[in-house]
């Protein structure tokens, strides 16, 4: 069940034992950090994942294009501006100069041609990396099906007849096709180190396809800004092998609720930090029923002061 | 130079000059050399950059009406509800009531008590009678289940439509409030310049009426 | 009687905004006594309150724009304190706190600390440069400011009674709609800007009927100062755009009055038009900021080289390429939602062609320092600050233009630094750079260079150190608004962050005192001739601070740069030329409908925000008669006599003249 199935926000989850004497010594250690900044891996451009790899690529690439031309902007600037100062009478001093054809040319041509190489490079990048576009594989993708609740992820696995909450299992190697659509408000899915994000907006469904070529864990999140509880609207992606795969699935029938109508809608309420559980079994239909609305859209707030002019304390 | 302009006085460049009437003659004789706009000029261009941006405005209105038209949400649409018979009286008003307000601002011209009263009276009259069939024409609908609350499609078609409907009711208080005080201090210059801000806003909602016709009540009943 | 008002609206039980309201109130109340004790309160209504002076207004602007960014600040501390405190906690801000405190940060720095900056120095500037005496409708003019000073100060209002909205600067639907925001918040951030809207709407008007139809004899488009150009496109930015801003935040209104369906999710709303409309305003907004901050820096890069600014013509196309270009590029905000490949393909381009009028001007300004003079006062210091902040930030907008990389950084802290890499290096350093240019004309003399120097320094390292993390935790994936995380990588980065808020706060403190001391030493900063930095255009031709009527005569403007013109030929006749033939001068006389409109809009806004129908009707009925009355006036104008007017030019013509003769050729 969900963590707290009367909707009131959990609050108490959120610190874990309060704070460890480890958690200090990590702390004294994380403000030396900048010492040891090499050890960081900055996840959007550590990929793991063949979409996020191209990705970083393009950001790459683009990134040097211009700055071949903005690094000698920023230099020919400071050299400007110090040889030409007042006190330097070694510079020639030009009081009436104020054009040249020439530079005008150069002056239009450079950013010209930069952006038509940055262009050429946006145009095939954008239909390269469509999030619609399906992966080339010869394994068949793995269908999962998202929807963004206040404030947790459901994960349904439509094939499997199973479902997860804020726990994202996928087999490493397959493309996995999302279809992404919101039981409330915006939000957006992103797996930093797998690459592209998309919206999640109710009533509609998106698409994304993504894959992680290895096994391993990585961090997801919302980007984009959702209310109260959306620092919390995180999970953990885990990428393990096949074989792995397949006993999770048998694992997850054997245990927990299952979802249907009745137990999305106590799930669709608002509640914090919910901590990861599964469905043992999962209507496959539920998704189209939530994009075409024939499920209400989640419920807003519930809970808070009687007064209906100030909106109600999450804390209380 | 038209009548309008001798009636105006072309005075300084930005009322700086010396105001209209003055004995300084070579002074303002030297400013139309350098041919510097008249406060009159001054006024109509900067309420024509304003009637820009309200219908900017209005365009956001119809692009939102465009999108939404479609989602009627199982409500009704616009071939069932609208009655064209009741909106052609309405243009009919609306377009009439520019005409007669042509009518008064010659009125002013002439200094014309008479015409100018009579026309602007004319032109409210109309002016009154369009909204009052178009506030019918809501009132039946909200009757009908068909209020904006219905459907995405009924908020934009009465928000388009309402908005339209506030600015001529902004209208109206404009245009009794001209009459008074032409009835009051006269066809001073300040006034007559008003007075042309009047004219071009009440033509600029015939304009933007027109537009609406269209594309909501014509393409509505033959979609 | 009183609507949703009641005692509970306010949050007394949390201290932080409790604490803030009761020190801004005995402030206020301490700065009314103090003004009252002094006698001062008449002089403030005649002389600044109730006047239709565009300088004076300017100055007005700048002070509402200082102190929303002293508020703005404030929220930037704690944001950045909160952020670099919650790593696995709570930090001391609950989320319902901290997402109204990067609400209202973004809210207030756009559109009540940037745009009445950059309003501000268009007012005062802009006419001075065209060489005449006012704007074309100064009593607008005094209403557009106090409108804006009243959406402000709902804002700030929603500190103490009620909330702001916690949905972000942009109130995105259906968060923002009644269903997931029931409270006021949202309520207060939509009247307040389409009260301040309004204002800005017709400053807009004002100010393109003032460029284009009121120019001193001979100042024709293509002699106008590069700062009157980026006013114009500004302001036709301003005319074009806001209206949509003002349709779309209309439709959410109705939709959480009257429940109405625009963006909601039930009967047909469409959450998609909600960002392709606000963001049709949004993106030409950023250029109504920049626009005016590259005007501000033609100019300073200009003067300060002592050299003609570079490619004028070339100028003037860039900045109406650019004020095209910008209403076609909004859907790079949302890349993510999915659009299709070639949708998001042609936006990307679009946008990146921005950059090539963007680029053209950048070097242009470089190739005006080539063969200069470089004096290094602070306008230039934040100019030349701005052309290496503002490439960077530049850049990295581009890279967020390619739709691709903006699948993995859309939203994130790389985002956050971007933008603020070309707000700050762009509009507020052109803000400050105006500010510190200025100053002298406005007020007589000059700020004090130190300070300003050390503040500068302050402001430039604090950026670099408060930002430049920002775009590395948002390559670690770390998304915007965020109230706490459990991500240990992030964590140094967010620290550094935190620093460089500390350090900018350093520069603002220098900033005040600067203001303070500059004050004190005002004999010794005395500017006499009113063209302290050698100018170029016709600001610098009139006294300073100049008189209400700006130019005793109106300039004959003969060249490209009027006022170096005709220093030039003074010098040769080592005098200020001939002595005009003064005349008597009308100015419009000064006006309380601003203020009273204002207000009553107050009244009207929080009336509206808390559903107290009846004061509502009555602000609505108080507004019109105060424009009946305003209508009913006979004496619109007062007349300045030609003795006056001789004898305030004789003075600064006696001063001026001074210099010619010591200064036979230029410096």
């Amino acid at each position: 069940m969900p963590a707290r199935s009367d909707g009131l926000p959990d609050r108490d989850l959120l610190l874990p034992g309060r704070r460890s004497t480890s958690a200090r010594v990590a702390q004294c250690a994380v403000l030396l950090a900048p010492i040891v900044l090499t050890a960081c891996q900055p996840a959007v451009l550590d990929p793991q994942g063949t979409v996020g790899i191209a990705e970083k690529t393009i950001l790459i690439d683009s990134l040097a294009i211009m700055l071949a031309i903005v690094v000698p902007t920023i230099v020919a600037t400071f050299i400007f501006a110090w040889w030409f100062r007042a006190s330097n009478t070694r510079a020639t001093y030009l009081p009436n100069w104020e054009y040249s054809g020439r530079i005008e040319l150069i002056v239009w041509s450079i950013p010209l041609l930069v952006i038509m190489l940055l262009g050429g490079v946006a145009w095939i990048g954008s239909h390269e990396l469509d999030p619609a576009k399906p992966l080339i594989s010869n394994t068949p993708p793995l269908e999962v099906q998202v929807v963004a609740l206040d404030w947790k992820w459901l994960f349904i696995y439509p094939g499997q007849r199973i479902a997860s909450v804020n726990h994202l299992v996928v087999p490493a190697g397959t493309p996995i096709h999302f279809s992404l659509t919101s039981a409330s408000v915006m939000n957006a899915f992103f797996v930093p180190r797998l690459g592209s994000m998309i919206y999640t907006m109710n009533g509609m469904t998106t698409q994304l396809n993504l894959r992680a070529d290895a096994p391993g864990t990585f961090h997801g999140l919302s980007s984009h800004y959702s209310g109260d509880g959306f620092s919390d609207m995180h999970f953990e992606v885990e990428a393990v092998s096949a074989q792995r795969f397949a006993a999770w699935i048998d694992a997850t029938r054997g245990m927990g609720p299952s979802l249907d109508a009745k137990s999305y809608a106590a799930l669709a309420r608002q509640s914090v930090n919910t901590t990861p559980f599964t469905f043992r079994a999962a209507d496959p239909g539920l998704f189209q029923q939530i994009v075409t609305q024939q499920l209400p859209p989640g419920p807003g707030p519930q809970t808070g002061r009687p007064n209906p002019s100030v909106s109600p304390q999450t804390e209380d | 130079m038209s009548a309008f302009d001798a009636a105006v006085g072309r005075d300084g460049p930005n009322h700086v000059g010396r105001a209209q009437g003055s004995p300084d003659i070579q002074h303002s004789a030297k400013h139309a050399a350098y041919a510097l706009a008249s406060k009159r000029i001054i006024a109509g261009y900067g309420f024509w950059i304003f009637l820009l941006s309200d219908i900017v405005m209005f365009s956001a209105f119809f692009a939102a009406y465009a999108v939404l038209v479609d989602a009627t949400a199982g409500g009704p649409s616009g071939r069932e509800l609208f009655d064209l018979g009741n909106v052609s009286i309405e243009t009919a008003c609306l377009l009439l009531s520019s005409f007669t307000c042509g009518l008064a601002g010659i009125g002013a011209r002439t200094r014309n008590g008479f015409w100018f009263h009579g026309a602007m009276a004319a032109t409210f009259i109309l002016g009154a009678a369009f909204l009052g069939i178009e506030i019918r024409e809501f009132m039946g609908m909200i009757a009908l289940g068909a209020g904006p609350t219905r459907s995405a499609f009924l908020s934009a078609f009465f928000t388009l439509v309402g908005c339209h409907g506030l600015h001529v009711a902004i209208g109206l208080l404009w245009l009794l409030t001209m009459m008074a005080q032409v009835f009051a201090k006269g066809y001073r210059p300040d006034i007559l310049r008003r007075l042309l801000c009047f004219s071009l806003f009440w033509h600029a909602l015939d304009i933007i009426w027109v537009g609406l016709f269209t594309m909501v009540y014509l393409m509505g009943v033959t979609q | 009687m009183l609507g949703k008002l009641s005692w509970a609206a306010i949050p007394l039980d949390q201290p932080i905004p409790l604490f803030t309201a009761a020190l801004v109130g005995v402030v206020i109340v301490g700065v009314l006594a103090w003004v009252t004790l002094k006698g001062w309160l008449p002089y403030l209504w005649r002389e600044w309150i109730t006047s239709v002076d565009h300088k004076l207004i300017g100055i007005m602007y700048i002070l509402l724009a200082m102190v929303m960014l002293l508020r703005g600040f404030a929220d930037a501390i704690m944001m950045r304190s909160q952020q670099a405190l919650a790593f696995r906690s709570e930090g001391y801000l609950p989320p319902e706190h901290y997402d109204q405190i990067f609400s209202a940060h973004g809210t207030l720095m756009i559109f009540f600390v940037a745009m009445p900056f950059v309003i501000g120095l268009m007012n005062f500037v802009m006419p001075l440069q065209l060489g005449v005496r006012d704007v074309a409708f100064p009593t607008l003019n005094s209403v557009s400011f106090w409108l804006t000073a009243t959406g402000a100060l709902l804002v700030n209002i929603s500190l103490v009674v009620g909330e702001f909205a916690r949905t972000g600067w942009l109130p995105y639907p259906p968060l923002s709609e009644i269903a997931y925001s029931p409270g006021v918040g949202v309520d207060y951030y939509l009247w307040s800007l389409q009260i301040s809207g309004v204002g800005t709407l017709l400053t807009g008007v004002n100010f393109v009927t003032t460029v284009l139809k009121i120019r001193a004899p001979g100042m024709t488009l293509m002699r106008m100062p590069m700062f009157c150009w980026t006013t114009l496109a500004s302001n036709l930015l301003i005319v074009a755009a806001f209206p949509i801003l003002t349709a779309t935040l209309a439709m959410l209104l109705l939709d959480r009055y009257v429940g109405f369906h625009f963006f909601t999710n039930e009967a047909g709303g469409n959450v998609m038009m909600f960002m392709n409309l606000i963001w049709a305003w949004g993106h030409p907004e950023v250029y109504i900021l920049i626009l005016p901050a590259f005007g501000i820096f033609s100019e300073v890069i200009s003067t300060f080289s002592r050299k003609p600014l570079f490619g004028y013509r070339s100028m003037v196309m860039a900045t109406m390429a650019i004020c095209v270009l910008s209403f076609t590029v909004w859907l790079h905000h949302f890349f993510t939602m999915g659009a299709g490949a070639d949708v998001n393909a042609i936006f990307g381009i679009a946008s990146m062609i921005i950059a090539v009028p963007t680029g053209v001007k950048v070097f242009n300004w470089l190739f005006t320092m080539y063969g200069g003079r470089v004096v290094y006062s602070q306008p230039i210091l934040w100019s030349i600050a701005f052309m290496v902040t503002f490439v960077i930030g530049g850049m990295t907008g581009v890279l967020l233009a390619v739709p691709p990389v903006d699948f993995v950084l859309h939203n994130s802290l790389f985002l956050v630094a971007h933008f603020h890499n070309v707000i700050i290096g762009g509009v507020l350093f052109g803000a400050f750079a105006g500010y510190t240019y200025w100053f002298p004309k406005a007020f007589g003399f000059r700020l004090h260079e130190g300070l300003g120097k050390a503040s500068f320094w302050c402001w430039i390292v604090g950026f670099y150190v408060a930002f430049m993390p920002l775009y590395v935790v948002g390559l670690m994936g770390m998304t915007r608004r965020m109230q706490h995380y459990d991500v240990p990588e992030w964590r140094p980065w967010l620290l550094i962050a935190a620093g460089g808020a500390a350090i900018i706060l350093v520069g603002i403190i220098l900033q005040i005192a600067q203001l303070a001391i500059s004050i004190r030493r005002r004999k010794e900063l005395r500017d006499e001739t009113g063209d302290p930095w050698n100018g170029r255009s016709l600001e610098w031709a009139t006294p300073s601070p100049p008189p209400s009527f700006n130019f005793a005569v109106l300039p004959s403007v003969e060249g490209d740069e009027a006022y170096w013109g005709m220093k030039q030929r003074a010098r040769q006749q080592a005098m200020p030329g001939e002595e005009p033939p003064y005349a008597d001068i009308e100015m419009p006389r000064n006006s309380p409908t601003g203020f009273i409109c204002a207000f009553f809009a107050t009244f009207m806004g929080f009336a509206l925000i808390w559903h107290i129908w009846w004061i509502v009707v009555l602000a609505a009925v108080g507004a019109f008669a105060t424009f009946v009355v305003f209508a009913w006036r006979d004496e619109v104008e007062y007349v300045i006599p030609a003795d006056v007017v001789a004898r305030i030019d004789r003075a600064n013509r006696t001063a001026r003249g001074e210099t010619f003769a010591l200064s036979g050729t230029p410096s």
